[in-house]
């Protein structure tokens, strides 16, 4: 390292795919406002407090918007974005149902799912309440 | 100190629209433009002192225009939000010329989209956490979006078709418009869906196009030939980039660019004569009714049926035919420009508004991210 950063640390997106790699949803939680924040950052949006400390997700969320994205050839795939129940949201996919029943409002737990292109995050339907 | 009725539109003009061929550049459409412009409202390009501009083709729109034209502006603003930035850059350019930056100013831009292939031209990054999931940009989005007013609403594909259909009826009474043959809502119901549930003819066209409009000051517009078409006021605001940042998908940033917009002009919604309303998909239109004070959140779906934003309907919206049927040139914003500046001038013939005083131009830029809203007026509106 180059320069002075003595409180630089270690970048937000790094951390981030260190919990991915290990099968998690990390996410930051403000010390000062407890907004809950993702992506991950050096700053707070809400507050604008630095203090940003890493969780990681119970899984647990519900659809809250959903689209079936088509192609030329085979059968469409999903695109939602998920409202976790710790209070952020993220875009994925819903696995396990044709991509046209996915539905707004449906509960939806967490899944890891390993791919030539690396690890990614994805939702299966169901749920028990939180 | 407020902006209205300091700074006067004098020209206006399209590049050739639609497909104009291969081999042309997007600068080629920008100088067609300009000139029309500058003829019309009976200026010369050295009186040009203020440049405006953005592009998905250009890293630095306004220094490749002002090469391309010769011109050496003394004040260039490159704002660059998406399809909305030339919305942005008319309010940036009456504060120029009302703190005396400049005098003369010209907006513009061109794309050759279509005849370069026919494909969306955009300079988007994507995003590391929604690329993952491959959603189709920037349809994708929009679906979301319209998923969740249908979710909210009760808002029907039917209701997204009849804004689709209210645009073709425009398109058909302006020759310009690139799609003019019927249209029912049962054909855009069955037309091939794209990213559900928006289908093809929820989502506006890939064509080539470009314009200009040249803006003054009032005082410096008297000597001019062309009828002036007064900004009243103006607004802008955004509040994410991403889709999945937007905090209410059902929730626009023009609630505030169009509270901003019309208190600057000292007028409401009940006061616009013609709504020209970025129609990038359908659901922007439904979203920018209820956003901008048209009617109350969540009745949009319901505004737009029955034809009442066709023509003899209730409101005049998007005259020309819109993103959706008359052109899209991957930028749309300054369309929405001139067809308001000739609205308000009653240039428009078969789809002239009778009595039109007042004009509100929204652009959107981004997924449902930038919002700037115009009012323009007639001088008789002042």
């Amino acid at each position: 390292m180059r320069g002075m950063n003595p409180e630089a640390g270690e970048p937000p997106a790094r951390i981030y795919r260190r919990h991915l790699e290990s099968g998690r949803l990390g996410f930051q939680r403000c010390a000062g406002c407890g907004a809950a924040v993702f992506y991950p950052r050096v700053i707070c949006p809400v507050c604008g407090g630095n203090d940003l400390a890493w969780e990681t997700s119970s899984g647990r969320g519900v659809v809250y918007a959903t689209t079936a994205v088509y192609r030329r050839e085979g059968d469409p795939y999903n695109v939602v974005l998920v409202d976790l129940e710790e209070g952020f949201r993220m875009m994925s996919r819903v696995e396990g149902v044709p991509a046209e029943e996915v539905e707004v409002g449906g509960r939806v737990t967490l899944r890891l799912d390993l791919t030539d292109d690396g690890p990614i995050l994805v939702f299966v339907p169901g749920g028990e309440d939180s | 100190m407020s902006l209205r009725g300091k700074v006067v539109v004098v020209g206006v003009a399209e590049s050739d629209l639609g497909e104009v061929g291969p081999g042309f550049t997007p600068l080629d459409l920008i100088g067609q433009a300009t000139l029309r412009a500058l003829e019309e409202a009976g200026l010369d390009k050295s009186e040009v002192d203020g440049l405006f501009s953005a592009s998905a083709y250009y890293h630095m729109p306004t220094l490749s225009v002002g090469e391309y034209l010769g011109i050496r502006p003394r004040y260039s603003d490159a704002t660059s939000m998406g399809g909305s930035s030339f919305v942005s850059h008319l309010l940036h350019a009456a504060a120029a010329i009302e703190a005396g930056l400049c005098e003369v100013a010209l907006i513009t831009y061109g794309s050759t989209q279509r005849s370069g292939g026919g494909r969306l031209v955009t300079g988007s990054e994507a995003d590391p956490y929604e690329a993952p999931y491959n959603p189709r940009y920037p349809v994708s989005m929009y679906a979301l979006a319209a998923s969740r007013h249908m979710h909210e609403y009760g808002t029907t594909r039917e209701q997204l078709a009849e804004v689709a259909v209210a645009a073709r009826g425009w398109a058909k009474l302006n020759p310009r418009a690139f799609m003019r043959e019927d249209l029912t809502v049962e054909d855009v119901l069955s037309s091939r869906m794209v990213s559900s549930p928006l289908s093809v003819r929820d989502c506006c066209l890939v064509t080539d196009g470009g314009g200009a409009a040249i803006v003054t000051s009032a005082e410096r517009a008297r000597d001019l030939k062309e009828t002036p078409v007064y900004l009243l006021g103006a607004g802008e605001a955004h509040w994410h980039r991403n889709i999945s940042q937007m905090p209410d998908l059902t929730v626009s940033a023009a609630t505030e660019s169009g509270t901003r917009a019309y208190a600057m002009a000292g007028v409401g919604p009940e006061d616009v004569n013609v709504a020209m309303l970025y129609d990038a998909f359908t659901i922007n239109t439904v979203l920018f009714l209820e956003d901008l004070g048209f009617c109350e959140k969540g009745e949009g779906g319901a505004f737009v049926s029955g034809g009442r934003i066709s023509p003899g309907g209730e409101l005049a919206v998007n005259t020309s035919g819109g993103g959706l049927s008359y052109n899209h040139p991957g930028m749309y914003g300054l369309l929405l420009i001139v067809e308001a500046v000739r609205q308000l001038r009653g240039e428009c013939g078969d789809r002239q508004v009778q009595n039109a005083n007042i004009a509100l131009v929204h652009g959107n830029g981004g997924v449902l991210s930038s919002q700037v809203t115009a009012l323009l007026g007639a001088e008789r509106a002042l």
